[in-house]
Formats: C-alpha cells, sequence, structure tokens
C-alpha cells in the first residue's frame, strides 16, 4: 500500500522536475542536446568570389508615392533578382541581375569563362529597364518564346511587362507591344511553360499588389492585404497563351488561373506525372495553390493537403528532396524568435499514390528565418540535395525592430491594415534584418542540418533570389544571390573532389526549344533522382538550364530518363560521368 | 432519478435549466467552441498531434500530482482547459512538440509547486507561456494573427465570451480591463503622438481574446470583492501599457515583453496581487471563494483547499 510522504516532502518532490523542466527548456533553447556527427564534413566549401568575379552590381530600392512613406520599408522591399541562362550560346551560363530604382540599370553579367565576368547589359539593350511611366524592375526569366535557339528575356515589374528577344546572342530588341503583353501588373513573379505542350513557351505571371494600382501616384492608400492569413485581394495572375508569330494571348479566365492571393513565386512540373505540367504557387498571407493541368484545357484547383496551414509564402523551390524519383516542393515562410513560427514546408509530393502532399519539414530546416528565395543542389555531390536559403527582410537600424509594432496590427480586423496609411511608421527600424543565410545539409532520414557557417556561407545580406548555375563548366554548383537594397553575391563552390557528377543539357526540337519542363530522372544503382529545366524557379529567381547531378562514389550511370515537354520518353543507357552530356529531343 | 424528481426536471424552463448549467461546463464549451471554430475556418492547430499532446501533458499531470499530493485523482477539467489554451496560444519552433509538453508540465505542477497558504498563484496557462517565453524564446512564440483578420469570428467569440463571463460573474473583469486597455493606450498614443488606431488594435486580436475571457478572470487567481478584481484588472492594464511605452521606445526588454504585453504583465500582477490578498486574509482562515455560486460540486481537496468550481486553467 503506497504510503504518502508528508506535505512538505511531497512538495518537494513535485518541486524539483518543476525547475527542472525550466533548466531543460533553457538548455534546450540554445540548441539540440547532441550535435549531428555527420556535420562535420559536409563535404563542400562555398567562397565568396563576388569580387574576383568582377561582379559589382548593387540593387537599389525603390522609392513610392510619399502618401506611404510610413511603410515604404516595407513596400519596397522586393526587386532584387538574378536569373541565369546563356544569352550568348558560347556554353557558358551568364547572369541578369534587376534594378528597382529609377534611373538604376539591370546588369546581364557576361561570362567570360575564366571565372569572371563582364556587364554587357548596356549595349545589349537590357539595362535601361527602370524608368518613370514603365516601372522598376522585379525580376527576369529566360526563355526561347520563338524557337530561333536563342534564349529571351520577359522583365516582370512595378509597371508593365518587357518582352526582350534576343537578336543575335548580343542585343535585344522590345517586342512586348507587339506580343501583345503590354500589360500593367505589380508582379514579383513569372515562370515560362509549355502548359498546351505545343512546342511553344507560355507565360504565367504572379500579381502582387493589384494592378490598378500605380505605386507613384496613388488615388487611394488602400492598398495592402486585408488579412494576415486569408487574403484575398491581391493582384490577379495572368496566363499568356503562345500562339504563334511571337503573339501571345490572355487565357487567364478560360484555363482558370486568376488567383488574387498576392502571389509571390510559380514553379511548375508533372507534379502527378499524367505527363501536363502543373503550376504550384506561393502566396504571401495565404495559403500555397496548385493547379493541376487537365489536357491543356484547364487548370483544377487542388487543396491537396496545401491548405491545412496558412502561411506567408515567399519562394517555391522544386526537388528531389530524398531521392524518391518525385519533385517535391520546399516553400519559405516567416519565423521570428518569441512572434511568430510559421515555420517553412518541405511538401513531399505524394500526389500519385495519396492525392496529396506532405509536409515533413522539421529542426533546423523549418525556421530559416524570414526566409525569402531557396534552391534545391547537389552541393557536395554525393548524389543528395541540398537546401541554400537566403533570408533576412529589412536590415535597418539594428538597435530597433519592427516587429513590436508589427505584432500590434497584425491580429487586428483587415479593414484596418488594408489602409497603408494606419500602419506605424517604419522609420529606420529593421524587421528581420541581418539574418545569415542557411544551407542544410542533406543527411537523409537524419534531417537536414544547417551548416552554412561551416561552409563559408557568412553574409548577413537581405537575401531575396537565389539561383544555381556550374558557372565554369567544372562539376560544381555555384550560388548566386540578389540581395534587397544591397550587393550581390557569388559563392563559388567546391565540392569533395571524389564525388562524381554528371550534368545535361537538353535541347527541344518538338518540345520548346529550351527544354524548359523537361524532367530527367538518373539511375545509378541505389540512386535515383529528378530534376527539372525550369522556366523561373525559387524567388524572383531561374536557375541554369543544364541539370546538375551528383553521383557520391558511385562511377556510372546506369540509365538516365527524359521526360520532355512534348510527351516524349528518351532514356538514354551508360552515358558517361563527370562531363557535360549535350542532348537533344529525338523527332519520334 | 426518482419519477419525482425526473417530473420536476422536465418542468424545467430552458432559462433555469441553462441557470443550472454548471459554471466549469461554461467555460470548458467557450474554450472549445474558440478551438474548434478556429480550427474549422483558419486551421489554427498547426497539427492534431500538438492538441494530442498538450491535452495529455495536462490531464496526465493533473491526474499524477494530485493523486500524489492529495491522495485522489481530482476533476481533470480545469486541465483540459489549460491544454486547449497552450494549444491555442504557444506556436512552437518546427513541428517541436517538446515546448507543447513542457507547457503542460510546467502549467500543471506549477498550481501544486507555487503556492501560499494553500492556494497557488499564478493562472497556470499563462505561467507555463510566459515562462517559456522568458526562457526558452528561440522556439516558442505567442498565438499573433492566426484567426483570420476577420470581423465575424471576432464577433463569434465575443458575443458568447461575454455571454459566458456573465452567467460566470466574472464580466466585471472583462469589462474593466477593456475599458483600461482603451483609456491607457489612448492615452499613450497621444503622448507619443501616434495614430490611435494602431494602439488599440490588438484588443481584436485573438491573443487578448483568450487572455480577456480565460486567464484574467481565472476564479482560482483573481482576488477576493468584486472592487479589488476591477482595481487589479486595472493595474494589470496600466502595467501592460508601462510595458508598451518601453517597446515604444526600443527599450532593450526580453523579447516576452514585446511579443506578449498582456500576458507579461498579468504574469508579473496577478500573482503579487493574490499574494497580498492571501496575506490580508491571515493565516489559517478559509480563503472565500471569491465566486459562491460556482460551488456546485464538492470541494475537490480533502485539505480544505477552495472548491471554486472552474478552477484554475
Amino acid at each position: 500500500m503506497f504510503r504518502r510522504p508528508a506535505a512538505t516532502v511531497r512538495r518537494l518532490v513535485i518541486a524539483v522536475p518543476f525547475f527542472a523542466a525550466i533548466g531543460l527548456a533553457f538548455r534546450l533553447n540554445s540548441g539540440p542536446i547532441r550535435a549531428p556527427a555527420d556535420a562535420t564534413n559536409p563535404g563542400f566549401v562555398l567562397d565568396d568570389a563576388t569580387k574576383a568575379a568582377g561582379i559589382t552590381f548593387v540593387h537599389h530600392r525603390p522609392s513610392f508615392d510619399p502618401r506611404i512613406t510610413n511603410v515604404e520599408p516595407h513596400v519596397a522591399a522586393l526587386g532584387a533578382s538574378v536569373s541565369v541562362t546563356d544569352f550568348d550560346g558560347d556554353g557558358l551560363p551568364d547572369l541578369y541581375f534587376t534594378n528597382s530604382r529609377f534611373g538604376e540599370p539591370n546588369a546581364l553579367y557576361r561570362n567570360k569563362g575564366d571565372g569572371t565576368f563582364e556587364d554587357v547589359a548596356a549595349t545589349a539593350g537590357v539595362a535601361d529597364l527602370n524608368r518613370p511611366g514603365e516601372g522598376v524592375s522585379m525580376g527576369g526569366v529566360w526563355g526561347d518564346f520563338d524557337n530561333d535557339g536563342r534564349e529571351d528575356l520577359l522583365v516582370y515589374r512595378y509597371g508593365y511587362l518587357a518582352l526582350l528577344r534576343n537578336v543575335d546572342g548580343k542585343r535585344f530588341e522590345d517586342v512586348t507591344q507587339t506580343a501583345g503583353l503590354r500589360r500593367w501588373v505589380n508582379s514579383n513573379g513569372a515562370i515560362w511553360f509549355d502548359y498546351d505542350r505545343d512546342g511553344l513557351l507560355d507565360l504565367y505571371i504572379t500579381a502582387y499588389f493589384r494592378s490598378d494600382i500605380d505605386l507613384w501616384h496613388l488615388t487611394t492608400t488602400r492598398i495592402m492585404h486585408n488579412s494576415f492569413e486569408y487574403a484575398t485581394n491581391g493582384g490577379k495572375n495572368l496566363l499568356f497563351h503562345n500562339v504563334g508569330g511571337g503573339k501571345f494571348e490572355d487565357v487567364t479566365d478560360k484555363l482558370g488561373v486568376g488567383s488574387t492571393r498576392w502571389t509571390l513565386a510559380a514553379a511548375s512540373a508533372d507534379f502527378d506525372e499524367d505527363g501536363w505540367p502543373d503550376l504550384y504557387l506561393a502566396n504571401d498571407y495565404g495559403p500555397e495553390e496548385l493547379f493541376l493541368n487537365d489536357h491543356g484545357k484547364r487548370f483544377v484547383p487542388v487543396t491537396a493537403g496545401l491548405s491545412s496551414e496558412s502561411k506567408s509564402g515567399m519562394s517555391v523551390a522544386l526537388g528531389d528532396a530524398f531521392n524518391r524519383g518525385r519533385l517535391d516542393a520546399f516553400v519559405t515562410n516567416i519565423s521570428e524568435r518569441g512572434y511568430l513560427f510559421q515555420n517553412n514546408n518541405l511538401r513531399l509530393n505524394r500526389l500519385v499514390d495519396a492525392k496529396r502532399f506532405v509536409n515533413v519539414a522539421e529542426g533546423a530546416v523549418a525556421d530559416a528565418g524570414w526566409a525569402w528565395g531557396a534552391q534545391f543542389g547537389d552541393l557536395n555531390n554525393d548524389g543528395m540535395n541540398e537546401l541554400f536559403v537566403a533570408n533576412g527582410f529589412i536590415s535597418a537600424d539594428s538597435t530597433t525592430s519592427y516587429w513590436y509594432a508589427m505584432s500590434k496590427i497584425a491580429g487586428a480586423n483587415g479593414r484596418l491594415f488594408e489602409d497603408a496609411a494606419t500602419w506605424p511608421a517604419f522609420g529606420n527600424a529593421s524587421l528581420s534584418g541581418y539574418e545569415r543565410s542557411r544551407v542544410y545539409l542533406n543527411r537523409g532520414v537524419a534531417g537536414w542540418t544547417d551548416v552554412a557557417e561551416r561552409v563559408g556561407a557568412t553574409d548577413t545580406y537581405d537575401g531575396r533570389a537565389v539561383a544555381f548555375a556550374d558557372l565554369e563548366n567544372r562539376g560544381a554548383i555555384d550560388v548566386i544571390i540578389a540581395n534587397q537594397n544591397q550587393p550581390a553575391t557569388l559563392y563559388r563552390t567546391t565540392p569533395d573532389s571524389a564525388n562524381h557528377w554528371v550534368e545535361f543539357h537538353l535541347i527541344g526540337t518538338r518540345s520548346n526549344r529550351s527544354a524548359i519542363g523537361a524532367e530527367v530522372v538518373v539511375e545509378s544503382g541505389d540512386l535515383r533522382q529528378r530534376r527539372i529545366v525550369d522556366g523561373g524557379m525559387g524567388f524572383a529567381s531561374q536557375n541554369d538550364r543544364r541539370l546538375h547531378f551528383g553521383l557520391g562514389r558511385r562511377e556510372w550511370v546506369d540509365r538516365v530518363v527524359i521526360h520532355w515537354p512534348s510527351g516524349t520518353e528518351q532514356v538514354l543507357q551508360h552515358p558517361l560521368i563527370d562531363r557535360l552530356v549535350t542532348v537533344t529531343e529525338p523527332a519520334r | 432519478m426518482t419519477e419525482l424528481a425526473s417530473t420536476a426536471s422536465t418542468t424545467l424552463s430552458w432559462k433555469e435549466r441553462a441557470r443550472r448549467i454548471d459554471p466549469r461546463y461554461l467555460i470548458a464549451f467557450l474554450i472549445t467552441l474558440v478551438l474548434v471554430l478556429a480550427q474549422l475556418r483558419y486551421h489554427i492547430v498547426g497539427g492534431y498531434e500538438r492538441l494530442a499532446v498538450a491535452l495529455l501533458a495536462c490531464t496526465a499531470t493533473e491526474a499524477l500530482l494530485s493523486w500524489f499530493d492529495r491522495g485522489k485523482v481530482v476533476n481533470l477539467q480545469s486541465a483540459y482547459i489549460s491544454g486547449l489554451s497552450l494549444t491555442l496560444l504557444e506556436k512552437p519552433q518546427g513541428a517541436a512538440l517538446w515546448p507543447i509538453a513542457l507547457g503542460g508540465w510546467l502549467a500543471i505542477s506549477s498550481k501544486y509547486v507555487l503556492r501560499y497558504r494553500e492556494n497557488h498563484l499564478w493562472n497556470p496557462t499563462n505561467f507555463a507561456i510566459v515562462t517559456l517565453l522568458l526562457v526558452a524564446p528561440e522556439h516558442i512564440s505567442v498565438l499573433s494573427h492566426q484567426w483570420g483578420n476577420d470581423l465575424a469570428t471576432n464577433l463569434v467569440i465575443w458575443v458568447f465570451g461575454l455571454v459566458i463571463a456573465s452567467r460566470v460573474r466574472v464580466l466585471h473583469i472583462t469589462l474593466t480591463y477593456v475599458a483600461a486597455f482603451f483609456a491607457l493606450n489612448t492615452v499613450r498614443s497621444l503622448v507619443l503622438g501616434q495614430p490611435i488606431l494602431p494602439e488599440i488594435a490588438p484588443i481584436t486580436g485573438p491573443m487578448y481574446q483568450l487572455f480577456v475571457f480565460f486567464m484574467i478572470t481565472d476564479p482560482r487567481t483573481v482576488v477576493r470583492g468584486r472592487r479589488p478584481q476591477m482595481i487589479v484588472a486595472v493595474i494589470i492594464a496600466f502595467v501592460e501599457a508601462m510595458i508598451r511605452f518601453a517597446s515604444d521606445h526600443a527599450w532593450p526588454l526580453p523579447t516576452a515583453f514585446n511579443a506578449a504585453p498582456p500576458l507579461v504583465a498579468l504574469w508579473l500582477v496577478g500573482p503579487a496581487a493574490k499574494w497580498i490578498d492571501l496575506h490580508r486574509a491571515g493565516p489559517r482562515k478559509p480563503v472565500p471563494v471569491p465566486f459562491p455560486e460556482a460551488q456546485v460540486t464538492p470541494p475537490v481537496s480533502a485539505r480544505g483547499s477552495s472548491p471554486v468550481a472552474s478552477g484554475a486553467r
């Protein structure tokens, strides 16, 4: 029979674990009790090669109507973007950065092949795109819309869209008007994809602020979101169908993809493996959206497990997180100690077997601060994708935070903060500023470990766009970051030299020539990994179209399956490794 | 039930039946309503495993400690309310469940450890959340905007909350606090030269709704007497306004102060007021029950602790 001790003893017995629990919480606050052992050797290092490469680009944020000066740091906090392409066809990836202040030029860095770059934007005619009456650049995406073998450029702005046709690999001409794309859209994102598989690249434009708003000449200050969770008063996204002959038609309503959810990023892939490219949206102030492509005739919105939590989607990156041969989605969100843990989403694609995505983000990968652009890429060539996440929102006075002011209005009724004039003045406050990038090492079932500082990613810029490219054709994925109102950064990657790799340069024939939307599955022993040629992915970014696969110690590839956008499936047996392999789509 | 009793119960008017409902169930009903509504409309729970862990941690701790300390397992309704409050208010980093589990343990065990004259001093959920915000801010945040910023939801919660607060006879606390909040923050905005609307806007937020209906009115931790209760509510609002004033000037405060001013104000003022109240009542005197009408069940303690019905949460 249990005999209860005296009251004082009983209280003491309870008090010990009570205070121990407080001590445990304090201890856990400083990190896991046991650090993962295998994170001590990530297998790669990143060196800041920005200066050595001759990249001197500095982004400048815009200034808007003085009626919203109180929130201008917030409204003007976007626009730094980077996209990769080989615009001159010399076999080397080049870089395009956008600027966002009137008079400040965009930059097109031509890769000279010796590790350095030269800005040729002015001579190419793609620099002077930030002008009163036209708007300011928010980003650019490359795609060969006329299938002439040269990559063309679509610049989206807070203002008019601009389509710049690549004439001869040296200069561009503005064909916006004749293409039927002269539309004012306050856009932060766009992607090329061929939704109807007709071999011509179509264009999806995401809109942030409503398209009737001219941020320099406001007629109202009621321009903000009307909910921090379920806002639907943003701009209307647009889908333009490439009808050939250099012309596009607006098919947004016909196809049913005119979301007004403050979309910040879009990505496309054949998620349900039915052969048709689907559309995935990351929305600020709202849940993500997935539109499944019904044979190019219409898009069907499906919840697919994406609406279980509403967050602030900043970017969407696609990659095969755990080598399941499927494209998963990583969507960045906002986390700030004490105030808000929205947590990033790492959504495993289980559409085929379970009709849904399953969020498995936990631990370090769930919290990257105020996270923006992200990309999957095998930085150490071990056969598993790492994740690079740029972050930090507004770095100003480091001693003053706007989070407290934000917390006052965040719970209020939407009618209040929809009016920008009612927001507390920003002044020179920071808002999740001075955050360092995160580099998550993929340890498979053991999870993801942030190794940023260990590998050398130590910058604390306000990162926005991240793009990956093997800039020197040496089998290593380099990291390019566009930082808001700050200099761009180039991290040169040195992977474990004992690991092998293979890269593919795809050229479409029946498909669009850029091969955007082509998905490649590499099989090597127990390794099975899928990648896609993207027409824009992440936040305001686009990776090199050439696909890079790390193989680890594997010295061969069993086979490669290429799913071309046209529907053609091509199989390569035992391709050579440690090299770039060029593949042209078969005629049949 | 006898035939006579059965007949009598069937002849009772619905009003009379409503009046006879144990107030504890009204509180439990209200917070359940809040949770269900918020989950259905806004998916606020963030994973049902959080709800399960919070409920399990709170009820298991209550059962274990009450059995160990008092020799019997007490009614677990207050632990249920604490579990739901934690689920709603505490938002952990990533998919971490340890803040929820530790929060449940701290909330309930604080009732058995932090006591004065056989009464606990802190509202359990308030204690757990603020303590965790102070010692583990890297992994814990407090409910902020996950309520849709929607007027309709606000109205439903406020209407049910006010009706039930009135029924449980704590409406004066709620209304005093709300009035003091409006007055003090209006003054604060005038002193600072800031627009008034953003300063009074937080009162419509989800954290405040849970605060005014479930924390500041907790019968087990409020002081005796209607007037002292109202005075304490004003003091809490005043301390909160001071915290906000310090935050306005970017004074280097712990994150908890900036992120959850009302919770911290209650965490600071509530126990002090309760301690003074108990001290003034004198030793060994039975503490008068603040809400006698709530005594609808026998005392939960064999050792003479207050049998207030709605209990700590």
